[in-house]
C-alpha cells in the first residue's frame, strides 16, 4: 500500500500526472473512488480486497478528463486495466498512465504497451465461480432460461446505474435514448426491460472486459453481468479474441478477414 | 383523532394480515429475498423480514409505480376513443411493516402530487392505501431521520404504528380511521397499553444537522462550485439514488401506440441524467455532473421546503447504501451545513 501510495505521489509531484484516480475508505466499511491531484493528499488511498470497483470508467467521464492526465489504479486481475479503452481509442499514453495492482502489489505499467506486456502473464479467464454461474444457467433448458431471465429482467428499475458504471459504456448517445425511432420502449416494462438489457449485452459483445461492475452497482443485484460475460466466452472460443487483453484488439463483430474461414460471409 | 393504544399479540397481528388479504387487500411488506430485503407481496406474518434496518426500495412503488398507464387510447372509424383508468382499476393496497421514514415520505409525495394539479392517479392509490409501520428499534450509519424532522418512533403517515415490545407482542398505535378499520379485523384480540414504555424500544437516531440550518446552508454554498464538484466527481449519473428514494417524484411521459392504439405511460425519472434537463436545442443547462449533485440536494432542502412547506428528505439514507460509488447523502449535506 505504501507503494502505490509513493508512486502517486511522484507522479503527482514530477507533474507526470494531474489526478490519481484510487480507491479510499468509504462510509460502513465500503471502499469510495478517490481523485487525488496533490501529492501530499496521496496517503489516503489504499488497496485491499475490497478494491473490486473497475475506476477505468472514471477515465472517459468528461469531468475527469478536465483534470489532465490521469493515474489510474488497476487491479490488474478484477480485468480493470485500461486496455479495452485504448483499443477502441477512448485513452492513450497521452492521456492516461496506470498503476497496476496484483496481489496486495504496485506494479509499475508506465506505458499501455507495458500493461499489455504485464497482462501477458496473467489470466483474463472468468474466476471458477464466475464459470459455475454461466454453467448453471447453461444447464437450463431453453424455456427454463426464457422464464429465468424474464423473472430477473421484469425487476429492472431502468436506473442504468448499469450503464453509468461501465467503462465500456461510454456512447455520448445511447441506443436507449434514441427516440426518433424509439428502438428500446422508455418504460421499466417487462418487454422494455428486456429489450434494453438484450441490446446492451449485444453492444458489449466482445469489448466486455467481465469486470462484473454492471452487477455490483445494480440496487437490485441483477445478474446481468452474466449476459455479457457469456457472449464474451462465446466471442473468445470463437475468435480467438479476449476483451482487456490488447491496446489493439479487433473487435469481433466489426472486422472482416477475406481468409474468414467461415464460408457464409465471403 | 386521539391515538388510541393497544397490545396486539403476533398472532392477532398474522390474523389481521391474513383477513385483509381474504378481504381482498394486495400486502407488500419487507421480504428476504435472497439475502436482499425488499417489499414482495406477503400473505402471512411469516413472510415478513424481522431485524432489518431498511428495505433496498423505498414504498413509493405502491403510490407513484415505476411504470403507470395514465390513459389508453384507440380509434373507432374516425373518432379518437380515449380510455382513462379508473377507481376500478386502483386496487386496495395495505404497506406493512414499513418504516417511519417510508410513512412520513407520503406526505412529501402528496405535496408534489397536489402541487398545482391533484393527480388523479395518485390520490386515488393514496386514498386506498394503508400504512401499517413498525418503528424502527435499529438504525444503522446511513439513517438520519432525526436530522429532518422524523424519528425511530414517529408516526406521521402512518394509519397504525407497531413498536415490537418483548415476548413478540407489538404496541399498537391507532392513528387514523384507517387504522382503527383495520384493526376493527381482529376485534377482542387487542388489549388496551397502560404503561408501555415504547421510547425505550426505539434505536438512537443521533440528529447530526438541522434541516433548517440545511436550507439557509444551501443558499450560501449554492455558487461554491468548488465544493459540489468534490462532492459529485465520482457520482456516475445513474438513477439509483433516486430511484430508490421514498420521495424522488420526478416522472416522464411516454406513448407507446402502433398508430391505432395505444398508451400513454408515466415513468420514473431522474435528475441525476444528463438527459434530464437536456434541451431540444442541444443546450444543456446542467451540463455536468456537480451542477446536477446540486440540484438533487437543492430541490430537497430548499425547493421543496420553500414551495410545498415539507422537506424531500425523510433521511431513510437508501440513496446512500444503493450508490456504487459510495455518494453519502449525511455526509455531503453535514458538510453543506458547516459552511461557512
Amino acid at each position: 500500500m505504501e507503494e502505490l501510495r509513493k508512486r502517486a505521489r511522484e507522479l503527482l509531484a514530477t507533474g507526470e500526472v494531474k489526478v490519481v484516480i484510487g480507491y479510499g475508505e468509504g462510509s460502513a466499511g465500503r471502499i469510495r473512488p478517490l481523485f487525488i491531484t496533490d501529492p501530499a493528499g496521496a496517503g489516503v488511498l489504499m488497496f485491499d480486497e475490497r478494491c473490486l470497483a473497475n475506476l477505468a470508467v472514471y477515465l472517459l467521464k468528461a469531468e475527469v478528463k478536465q483534470l489532465g492526465k490521469a493515474a489510474g489504479t488497476a487491479p490488474i486481475r478484477n480485468h480493470s486495466n485500461g486496455l479495452q479503452p485504448a483499443a477502441e481509442s477512448q485513452v492513450s499514453d497521452e492521456t492516461v498512465r496506470l498503476i497496476g495492482v496484483a496481489d496486495g502489489k504496485a506494479v509499475d505499467l508506465p506505458t499501455l504497451a507495458s500493461a499489455e506486456e504485464y497482462v501477458a502473464s496473467v489470466s483474463l479467464e472468468p474466476a471458477a465461480e464466475e464459470k459455475e454461474a454461466l454453467a448453471r444457467i447453461e444447464r437450463m433448458t431453453m424455456e427454463e432460461r426464457w422464464a429465468y431471465w424474464n423473472e430477473q429482467l421484469s425487476r429492472c428499475l431502468k436506473c442504468y446505474a448499469c450503464r453509468a458504471a461501465c467503462p465500456m459504456c461510454y456512447c455520448t448517445q445511447c441506443t436507449v435514448e434514441c427516440n426518433q425511432p424509439q428502438w428500446i420502449p422508455v418504460p421499466a416494462t417487462p418487454l422494455g426491460n428486456l429489450e434494453w438489457h438484450v441490446m446492451r449485452a449485444m453492444h458489449l459483445a466482445g469489448r466486455c472486459v467481465g469486470c462484473g461492475e454492471c452487477r455490483r452497482a445494480c440496487p437490485i443485484d441483477l445478474p446481468i453481468d452474466l449476459l455479457t460475460k457469456k457472449i464474451g466466452e462465446d466471442v473468445a472460443a470463437g475468435f480467438g479474441l479476449r476483451a482487456g487483453s490488447s491496446r489493439k484488439l479487433e473487435y469481433a463483430l466489426s472486422t472482416y478477414r477475406p481468409d474468414d474461414r467461415e464460408d457464409f460471409i465471403r | 383523532m386521539e391515538t388510541e393504544r393497544r397490545i396486539l399479540t403476533r398472532e392477532a397481528f398474522d390474523s389481521l394480515l391474513q383477513k385483509a388479504v381474504a378481504a381482498g387487500q394486495r400486502a407488500y411488506g419487507p421480504k428476504d429475498l435472497d439475502g436482499r430485503i425488499d417489499f414482495a407481496p406477503i400473505a402471512r406474518l411469516d413472510d415478513l423480514s424481522t431485524g432489518h434496518v431498511q428495505t433496498t426500495q423505498s414504498a413509493k412503488f405502491a403510490l407513484f409505480p415505476k411504470v403507470e398507464e395514465l390513459f389508453s387510447f384507440h380509434r373507432e372509424g374516425n373518432a379518437q376513443v380515449l380510455d382513462e383508468a379508473t377507481e376500478a382499476d386502483t386496487p386496495e393496497t395495505l404497506l406493512l411493516g414499513v418504516r417511519p421514514c417510508d410513512a412520513a415520505a407520503i406526505a412529501s409525495l402528496a405535496a408534489i402530487f397536489n402541487w398545482d394539479t391533484r393527480d388523479p392517479q395518485f390520490n386515488r392509490r393514496l386514498a386506498r392505501t394503508t400504512v401499517v409501520t413498525i418503528t424502527c428499534t435499529h438504525a444503522d450509519e446511513y439513517c438520519f431521520c432525526t436530522s429532518v424532522g422524523g424519528g425511530p418512533g414517529n408516526s406521521t403517515g402512518s394509519d397504525l404504528l407497531l413498536t415490537p415490545l418483548e415476548g413478540g407482542t407489538y404496541l399498537a398505535e391507532v392513528l387514523t380511521a384507517r387504522g382503527q378499520a383495520l384493526l376493527a379485523l381482529v376485534p377482542e384480540s387487542s388489549t388496551p397499553a397502560n404503561a408501555v414504555d415504547k421510547e425505550s424500544r426505539l434505536a438512537c437516531v443521533p440528529s447530526r444537522f438541522t434541516a433548517e440550518t440545511v436550507t439557509a446552508k444551501m443558499a450560501v454554498a449554492f455558487d461554491r462550485e468548488g465544493l459540489w464538484r468534490e462532492q459529485s466527481l465520482r457520482c456516475l449519473g445513474c438513477g439509483a439514488c433516486a430511484f430508490v428514494c421514498p420521495t424522488c417524484a420526478c416522472f416522464d411521459i411516454s406513448d407507446e401506440s402502433n398508430g391505432i392504439q395505444g398508451k400513454r405511460l408515466r415513468t420514473w425519472d431522474s435528475c441525476g441524467f444528463s438527459l434530464f434537463t437536456k434541451h431540444t436545442s442541444g443546450h444543456n443547462p446542467r451540463e455536468v455532473q456537480s451542477q446536477r449533485w446540486r440540484q438533487r440536494l437543492m430541490h430537497k432542502f430548499v425547493y421543496m421546503p420553500d414551495r410545498l412547506k415539507v422537506l424531500g428528505c425523510v433521511g431513510c439514507g437508501r440513496c446512500s447504501r444503493s450508490c456504487p460509488v459510495d455518494m453519502n447523502i449525511l455526509e455531503h449535506v453535514t458538510k453543506v451545513a458547516e459552511v461557512k
